[in-house]
């Protein structure tokens, strides 16, 4: 699998001995002295750093417990932004807050409930949970989550933090334009860049938890039997990796348009600010099911156990929620069906966004079948869930309605949609993920929270929740407009505003009691025995008291529910029976398998505690917060270390040369320690983040061709294309550096060293010349004048920036090979810069077309 | 906390409008209050879909309670598959299938275009700029802030905004339709019956979004024309002395730089035609009432009752220049 046959290299050596293991060998029994030691290894290999050297942890268990606590101290905040909203409008004319400051604080509410707490919620809680539901020891790539953390902390303390500087964003967390474009101040570009380097850290992350999901299943776990949160974070991750990019790209252009007046938005100079509601919308509907998919994968988990039977229907649940995520990239125009667009969009969004009901309302009946065909067993997350599928119907029948385009003509931008919107996320995501809290708590603390204050939160947060916004349902058709920061009296507004009011705060002190249960010390509780919940899912063999390793060793999985149907796994798994049961050397290793049948092929070395990650978040951040202030060289300065640091975590901690090329993982195992190009997840990691940018450049071609439908002057008529001679040389600049870079990687496996080290010496250099040419094409154009130049510049923009990292990843590759690093055996490292290359030689291909054809053609 | 007092002098708009049903569901702001053929179909539609909302509601949630809390039974995996494919399948295609073919079927309607008048109407941070074009006219009749309506007519507005995206919505009439710098949106309306109503600004637009409203006045066919002719008309001189002093304020402080009253100097585009504003129902695009003290205080206060407006306050005038102003303006009927 691993040995390419690219040259005369002998193939990197491949799995051998016995797999699957046989009964036999799992019964035998593991001497106690094999067992201490393997013990002892795996011990010394994961302890989690001490004292203030804590915070340099990054283990999934660490990383993961302050996601989640600094998601759920954001969404706090966000909360507090809510309860003064609903004091100011609690009676009319009230100048509690002024207009200014309340146009800020539901602009700050609405963008850090969805992109400081609902995303990165999903991703804290999976990163926490996931290699404990698949018996990995962590994710593939710790100091990738823990980078991701650290620039979601300094990022969202950033754009939060503006609110008490008065300069936060105040355009409404979809920032349309002109508003946000024309916005004085660094709000706009507080909310832009911010969040921008927010979704990087979540596109981060969703790489990491789809290359987890795929790649590091315990051996024997095939894709039909792994646990359905897996599913869902599969799902969800994908989506993630599709519907941000177009966020990113509008970012782009918004940022050019903000930053240096390039007039993408503007219709005085041939722009158009529907582009932005186009890119917005393909990210923001299919951002709501990124938010609303992980609860019900939380459900998933929960109902069987609850039910105390194997959940109904796991292949129907799969088929829906990837109908799910393929159906809710169309659906994105209903958000925009009072912009004037034909009758005939109108009829097909709101049949599609009709059509989505369909498969979330067979996951709905599915736990309803589990829980039918089971033997029920009330518990508190159980009560947490029920409150949440109440709330969620609710929210998804005003969501039928709200399909169908008449209605939504008049309930669009009222108090109807703040009650749908609200009953969809409490229901969809809030009850659920406090539901995962009560049911996973014992999995990360061994301690339970206390049933009767859990009742309490529960009684006062749904009964407020309905308090506050039944009522509004009534206020919108009343005819109130969203976001308005006062009302005159007399309107009918008055006492449903007033009962909201009350309500928020019956819901603000459920909030209260939920945080102090969660928070409260609780040394003096006793631990919980074993998997509290007699669960069946892998997560609950977990040791107690905790160990850091994750699991002992990590099992032989053949079933969906392996604790209820493999009855001797969990003695076995604690014995050191099954694989990776110690760690030679102190290493931390997780064993890495095959994408659908999950047999093992390799034993990953994984990265450990370090503070290489903060101070490259910390520059990361400064590239991205000074321009904020329209600062740019100590921009390019943090940018550039922020790349210094990149590399040298990568050149000293990835796909380094094995001390051993193989390793023995137990029951008779013996696996590679080493692999290069699809057998290893960099290279997955790789071709993931690429999908992502793809999608990214694909919806700026987008905005191209959108101009050129919806705009008559598009191209304008007098207007000079980009130099053909130019875009031609760069076309066949990007051609030379694919085949250079390529070229390399074979004659590096072929043992062609020196024609190796030459390629890479000539690829940089025709990735500059290809990005200069590509720059020079359109260098003539003024991108102020017009959105036609204005987008070829963009175009030639991104291909250069993207030209420039991908000539950094080849001088890395050089110095590699140079230095040891990279040799014809140990060539991941060109592997994964070839499979840039691919994406990107298509993008400048594709760009060069546009910028030297489309003039041509239209 | 200081909640200002309701009855203060700087009342909303609101309370001067006649309010015609006030209870139930009513409001001059009400989908549910209706009084056009497109909000009627609307609500109509509505009242089917709550009803069937309630009790899909209640099936799901009742089986879900009856299965977890009241009898707990196991049933058997065929059940279970009927359950998960009539519920999760079955049910639903049925249901939205029928809903829409029901719901899109008025689709069209709300897409007519009118039968005769356009109405024109320029959304402005935070006011409306208003042509009438009755068929077979040579010049627009340019007004601001206010909608009067024929009844028994079909309507169309021609939509388009300044600077930034509004939306131009009168619950009571109909569905509402963005109005977009750089483009023209349509919309129709077609009310059947005469009254005030209030429309406002649905998409948010800024510092003052939430004081971008108007007053509709629907009327029968006759009183409109005979409204629409006195409209065309340029405004009337002012009627005495003090109206007649607050003309020379007018004049002397520039305020015909961004304000246009036809007939005299007064030709500025910037603001809202005042013609005859003292006609309106409301003064600052539904800010406020028009009672003299009404007039006076906008003037004195204009960022305080509307943040971020461009009108600066005029609050180094005199009392008596003030109340001059208010007497002249309120005189231009």
């Amino acid at each position: 699998m691993t040995g390419r046959d690219d040259g005369g290299q002998p193939p990197l050596p491949a799995p051998s001995g016995r797999y699957p293991p046989t009964a036999a060998m799992l019964a035998e029994p593991v001497p106690e002295e094999v067992a201490r030691a393997g013990a002892a290894q795996l011990r010394a290999a994961w302890a989690t750093p001490r004292g203030w050297r804590y915070w340099s942890a990054v283990n999934n268990s660490e990383v993961g417990v302050w996601y989640c606590l600094t998601a759920l101290a954001f969404m706090l905040m966000a909360g507090i932004m809510a309860l003064i909203i609903r004091l100011q409008l609690a009676v009319p004319d009230n100048d509690l807050v002024s207009a200014d400051r309340f146009n800020q604080l539901f602009t700050m509410h609405g963008s850090a409930m969805m992109f400081l707490f609902a995303v990165p919620m999903f991703e804290a809680v999976s990163i926490l949970l996931l290699p404990g539901l698949l018996g990995a020891r962590d994710m593939p790539f710790p100091r990738l989550s823990a980078f991701g953390y650290w620039c979601f902390l300094i990022g969202g303390v950033f754009v939060i933090g503006s609110i008490f500087f008065d300069v936060a964003p105040r355009a409404g967390w979809f920032m349309y334009p002109p508003l946000a474009t024309m916005d004085e101040g660094p709000g706009s570009d507080i909310w832009l860049l911010g969040l921008s380097f927010i979704e990087v850290a979540s596109i981060a992350a969703a790489v990491e938890l789809i290359v987890g999901t795929l790649k590091c299943r315990p051996p024997g776990m095939r894709v039909n039997i792994m646990p359905l949160y897996a599913w869902y974070v599969l799902v969800v991750g994908g989506m993630i990796l599709f519907a941000f990019p177009p966020l990113i790209a509008g970012d782009f252009l918004f940022e050019l348009e903000r930053s240096f007046d390039w007039p993408f938005f503007d219709p005085t100079r041939g722009g158009d600010p529907m582009l932005w509601q186009h890119l917005f919308w393909i990210f923001g509907h299919p951002e709501v099911y990124i938010i609303f998919l992980p609860s019900i994968a939380i459900a998933a988990m929960i109902v069987p156990t609850v039910a105390r039977r194997p959940i109904f229907g796991y292949s129907w649940i799969v088929l829906s929620a990837v109908g799910t995520g393929f159906l809710s990239f169309g659906l994105w125009v209903h958000h925009m069906f009072t912009t004037g667009l034909p009758s005939i969009s109108l009829g097909f969004f709101s049949a599609a966004s009709e059509a989505v009901v369909i498969p979330t309302g067979i996951q709905i009946f599915a736990f309803l079948a589990t829980l039918m065909a089971g033997r029920v067993r009330m518990t508190l997350p159980m009560l947490w869930i029920s409150g949440a599928l109440a709330i969620f119907t609710m929210g998804g029948l005003t969501g039928v309605m709200l399909a169908l385009a008449p209605f939504d003509f008049q309930a669009h931008d009222t108090y109807f949609i703040v009650a749908h919107l609200h009953y969809t996320l409490f229901g969809g995501m809030v009850f659920p993920v406090i539901a995962g809290v009560y049911y996973f708590y014992p999995f990360f603390r061994k301690k339970l929270l206390s049933d009767r204050l859990g009742k309490w939160a529960f009684w006062l947060i749904f009964s407020g929740f309905n308090l506050t916004f039944l009522p509004m349902h009534l206020t919108g058709l009343r005819g109130m407009p969203r976001r308005v920061y006062t009302y005159p009296t007399g309107l009918g507004w008055d006492w449903l505003n007033l009962i909201s009011t009350l309500g928020a705060f019956v819901v603000a002190a459920g909030f209260a009691v939920f945080v102090l249960d969660l928070l409260r010390p609780k040394s003096g509780q006793p631990q919980i025995p074993r998997n509290p919940w007699n669960a069946g899912t892998l997560e609950w063999s977990h040791d107690i008291p905790e160990e850091a390793w994750g699991v002992r060793s990590i099992p032989h999985v053949t079933t969906r529910y392996p604790l209820w149907d493999q009855p001797q796994m969990v003695a076995r798994m604690d014995a050191g029976r099954y694989y990776l049961p110690d760690a030679p050397g102190a290493r931390r290793e997780t064993l890495v398998t095959s994408v659908i049948d999950a047999e093992p092929v390799q034993v990953q070395r994984v990265t450990g505690p370090t503070w290489i990650t903060h101070l490259a978040a910390g520059f990361t951040g400064g590239a991205f917060i000074f321009p904020t202030f329209h600062i740019y060289w100590p921009a390019i300065l943090c940018g550039a270390a922020a790349v210094g640091c990149i590399l040298w975590w990568l050149w000293t901690a990835t796909a380094r040369p094995p001390e051993t090329e193989t390793r023995d993982a137990g029951l008779g195992l013996t696996l590679p320690t080493y692999a290069a190009g699809p057998a290893s997840v960099g290279w997955w990691a790789m071709w993931i983040t690429m999908l992502g940018d793809a999608t990214a450049f694909a919806s700026l071609i987008f905005g191209f061709f959108f101009y050129w439908t919806a705009q008559m002057d598009f191209p304008p008529e007098t207007a000079t294309g980009a130099a053909a001679g130019l875009v031609g040389l760069a076309a066949i600049a990007f051609a030379a550096t694919w085949a250079l870079t390529v070229g390399a990687r074979r004659l590096n496996r072929g043992g062609r060293v020196g024609g190796a080290r030459i390629a890479l010496i000539l690829a940089p250099l025709a990735a500059a010349a290809g990005a200069a040419a590509l720059i020079g094409s359109v260098f003539d154009l003024d991108p102020r004048a017009h959105v036609y130049p204005a987008t070829l510049w963009a175009l030639a923009v991104w291909i250069a920036v993207h030209a420039g990292a991908g000539i950094i990843m080849q001088l890395y590759c050089l110095a590699g090979s140079l230095f040891g690093k990279l040799t014809p055996r140990h060539d991941a490292d060109i592997w994964n810069v070839s499979l840039f290359w691919h994406f990107v030689t298509l993008s400048a291909l594709v760009a060069c077309a546009v910028l030297g054809l489309a003039p041509e053609a239209l | 906390m200081r909640f200002r007092p309701l009855r203060s002098r700087r009342r909303a708009a609101v309370t001067l409008v006649p309010l015609p049903a006030l209870a139930g569901c009513g409001g001059v702001q009400s989908s549910l209050d209706v009084a056009g053929e497109d909000a009627a179909a609307i609500a109509a539609l509505f009242v089917v879909m709550l009803v069937g909302a309630v009790v899909l509601w209640l099936l799901v949630n009742g089986a879900f309670l009856y299965t977890s809390r009241i009898a707990p039974g196991q049933i058997h995996p065929r059940h279970a598959r009927r359950v998960l494919v009539g519920g999760g399948i079955v049910l639903p295609v049925v249901i939205l299938t029928a809903l829409l073919v029901h719901g899109l079927a008025i689709l069209p309607d709300q897409r007519r275009p009118g039968d005769g008048l356009v109405v024109a109407v320029t959304g402005e941070q935070w006011w409306w700029r208003v042509e009438y074009r009755p068929p077979g006219a040579s010049a627009p009749i340019v007004t601001a802030n206010e909608i009067r309506l024929p009844s028994g007519r079909r309507t169309e507005f021609r939509l388009t905004s300044d600077r930034v995206i509004h939306s131009f919505w009168i619950p009571s009439l109909g569905g509402k339709m963005d109005m977009f710098p750089g483009r023209e949106t349509m919309l129709s309306l077609a009310p059947d019956r005469t009254g005030t109503f209030r429309g406002q600004c649905a998409e948010f637009c800024g510092a003052s979004h939430a004081w971008m409203a108007f007053a509709v006045v629907v009327m029968t066919p006759e009183d409109f024309d005979a409204w629409l002719e006195a409209e065309a008309a340029d405004a009337l001189p002012p009627a005495d002395d003090a109206a007649a002093r607050g003309r020379d304020v007018f004049a002397a402080e520039g305020c015909g730089a961004c304000h246009a009253v036809r007939g005299t100097a007064a030709v500025g585009q910037v603001g809202p035609d005042l013609t005859h504003v003292g006609s309106r129902l409301t003064l600052g695009a539904g800010r406020s009432g028009v009672a003299l003290g009404d007039y006076e205080d906008w003037m004195r206060h204009t960022d305080d009752l509307k943040p971020e407006v461009r009108m600066p306050a005029y609050d180094h005038l005199t009392d008596a220049q003030t109340a001059d102003l208010a007497q002249y303006l309120k005189g231009l009927k």
